[in-house]
């Protein structure tokens, strides 16, 4: 070795960091979705669980539910398709679990890179799963006897909502992700937040049979706004100010959860 | 601060609440040497590691690193290091080409200098063979080696590596040794922990005890042993009668005896002469010898010397050292 300092490392490019920002979330995200496409285990048990909730609920609880003028099914695709998102963005948290625990993220963390790329790789991964579930949901939706009435609009309204919800979600979820303690721990907080949540809802019957403080919870959470709304545009219910609140929702917890989870997963490692 | 020195740590200290970790460590790593932080589980180590890699922010004390400070100048630190951690830092589901391949793109290399040191390192760790397949089907040491080639995709000046043999088996060891003097002799500069004497001894130009937070002995590796004793030769009696017998035989050598296992060792200074020497002399009196083995100073022996007390929260691993002895 001489006495020349030696250079940082092979041949860095030099770009703005904006690219770099870019780059290293698009990297991420690139890693993430060979995740799914090798763990398909994870995207079936995704789209497995709403589908087998689709066909358990319409064929036993569907003839005792009175949902008025529209088919059980009909009511019922909606809520199955929330409920989906919600699971399948809440996997951001035990993926980033399984990443903190596993030590790579100290390794990211040693890298040059802009590291809350990571969180970002995550959130997409979730997004794309989600896509597919979706498609899978509608498709057993459409065997079983789902009829919507959706024209162009309202179907790119559900597409539009479902990302915003998702991206809510998973950005939510990595903040989660980055507390919990163990991957247990992951999987059963997500379980035990998001199915009361869905369940006190419009998610799987009417509210109006609800007792009194329950049903104020049921209407007025964010969850019922979101079902509400994409089972106005799917199948022409009324919606009234469903779409706009639902919209509100999803986009003032991405408005708030993102700089969070990433601010926090910031200052996590330089304790 | 002087571009000769790849990291100089002055001053360390780090806490956890209430838990000092690091109470004031000193070393430095000079360019392309090879140095060795040698200590029990929970001596600092690892600690120690996380603050040269910035995962970790220091209490007190300068810490630089390729002549740049980790608490200024993250960034460029990170540019120039690599960081293999104690647990296998890969991705399992991706191959070992797209593990590769991900970390250059993190490091903000081109993509032709990408495939081309993706290539270099799969053949040069010999990975040729399950480059394509998902890292997860690995067997523990090609994870290893797959994980220490992710460390040196971008070439980095200096290198850090977490006990790197702790859980091999004594092949990949080997192996990972081997890397590492290949490394050394490019001229990269590494900082390696670990709990064992032999590996120090191995591969480090310098050592650097540590324990309990706080440097215990420094230097070379021979300096070290010619201050811990070297090796040891130790019989075993055939006939536990014959003890007394035997240590008078020894005449004036610094002997140790444990009549229960009928053991009786000694420094081995002398080399082989002694032993022929040693072995005869026992034969003439007819002691019978069931068995004759030699022994380097390990661990224990190390803190022995310098503290008066063995390496608290492990216990040496001895297999290693006689299974390497039989390389």
């Amino acid at each position: 070795m001489n006495n020349t300092p030696p250079p940082s490392n092979e041949s860095p490019l030099e770009r703005s960091a904006l690219y770099w920002l870019i780059s290293d979330a698009w990297v991420m995200t690139k890693r993430s979705t060979l995740h799914i496409i090798r763990s398909l285990d994870q995207l079936l048990s995704v789209a497995l669980f709403p589908i087998m909730f689709l066909i358990l609920n319409r064929y036993v609880f569907g003839g005792a539910i009175d949902t008025g003028e529209i088919s059980y099914v009909n009511f019922l695709v909606a809520g199955i398709l929330v409920q989906m998102l919600a699971f399948g963005a809440n996997y951001t948290t035990i993926n980033l679990a399984v990443d903190l625990q596993k030590g790579i993220v100290d390794r990211f963390r040693s890298l040059p890179m802009a590291s809350s790329a990571l969180l970002a790789g995550h959130v997409t991964s979730d997004l794309l799963r989600n896509i597919m579930s979706a498609v899978l949901v509608f498709g057993v939706s459409f065997l079983i006897g789902f009829r919507p009435t959706a024209g162009l609009t309202e179907w790119l309204l559900v597409m539009a909502l479902s990302i915003v919800f998702t991206l809510a979600i998973s950005w939510l979820s990595a903040i989660l992700g980055l507390f919990v303690k163990s991957l247990e721990a992951a999987q059963w907080i997500g379980f035990v937040v998001i199915f009361p949540l869905t369940f006190a809802s419009s998610a799987f019957v009417p509210t109006d049979t609800m007792p009194g403080p329950l049903r104020f919870f049921a209407e007025n959470q964010p969850l019922t706004h979101v079902i509400n709304a994409t089972r106005s545009w799917l199948v022409g219910t009324p919606s009234g100010n469903s779409p706009w609140v639902a919209f509100a929702w999803c986009i003032g917890t991405i408005v708030v959860a993102m700089p969070l989870a990433t601010w926090i997963f910031t200052r996590k490692s330089l304790k | 601060m002087s571009v000769h020195e790849a990291v100089v740590v002055q001053g360390l200290k780090k806490s956890f609440k209430r838990l000092e970790v690091l109470r004031g460590i000193d070393f430095s790593v000079s360019r392309g040497s090879v140095l060795a932080l040698l200590g029990p589980n929970g001596a600092g180590k690892t600690t120690t590691v996380r603050i040269l890699s910035t995962l970790l922010r220091p209490d007190e004390g300068t810490v630089m690193v390729n002549g740049f400070d980790v608490k200024r100048q993250g960034k460029q630190v990170r540019s120039s290091i690599g960081l293999t951690g104690q647990f296998a830092a890969v991705d399992e589901y991706l191959t070992a080409e797209e593990n590769l391949q991900m970390l250059g793109r993190l490091y903000r290399m081109s993509r032709e200098v990408i495939k081309a040191r993706t290539d270099e390192l799969i053949e040069k760790f010999d990975l040729v063979e399950a480059a394509k397949r998902p890292v997860r089907n690995y067997s523990g040491g090609m994870k290893r080696r797959i994980d220490l080639a992710m460390s040196l995709i971008a070439s980095p000046p200096v290198i850090f590596l977490d006990e790197p043999t702790t859980g091999l088996d004594p092949r990949s060891r080997l192996a990972v040794w081997d890397m590492i003097r290949r490394l050394k002799a490019d001229g990269t500069s590494i900082l390696l922990t670990t709990q064992y004497m032999e590996e120090a001894d191995q591969l480090a130009d310098r050592v650097v005890v540590i324990d309990n937070g706080r440097v215990i002995a420094e230097g070379s590796s021979d300096a070290l042993k010619t201050r811990v004793g070297s090796d040891r030769v130790e019989l075993r009696l055939a006939d536990g009668r014959d003890m007394e017998r035997a240590q008078a035989l020894m005449q004036g050598e610094a002997v140790y005896a444990d009549p229960a296992k009928r053991i009786i060792s000694v420094t081995a200074q002398g080399g082989v002469s002694m032993l022929k020497d040693m072995l005869q002399r026992f034969e003439a009196e007819g002691v019978a010898i069931e068995n004759v083995s030699l022994n380097r100073p390990t661990l224990d022996d190390v803190f022995l010397a310098f503290t008066g007390h063995v390496a608290v929260e492990e216990s040496q691993d001895n297999t290693l050292n006689k299974s390497v002895a039989h390389e």
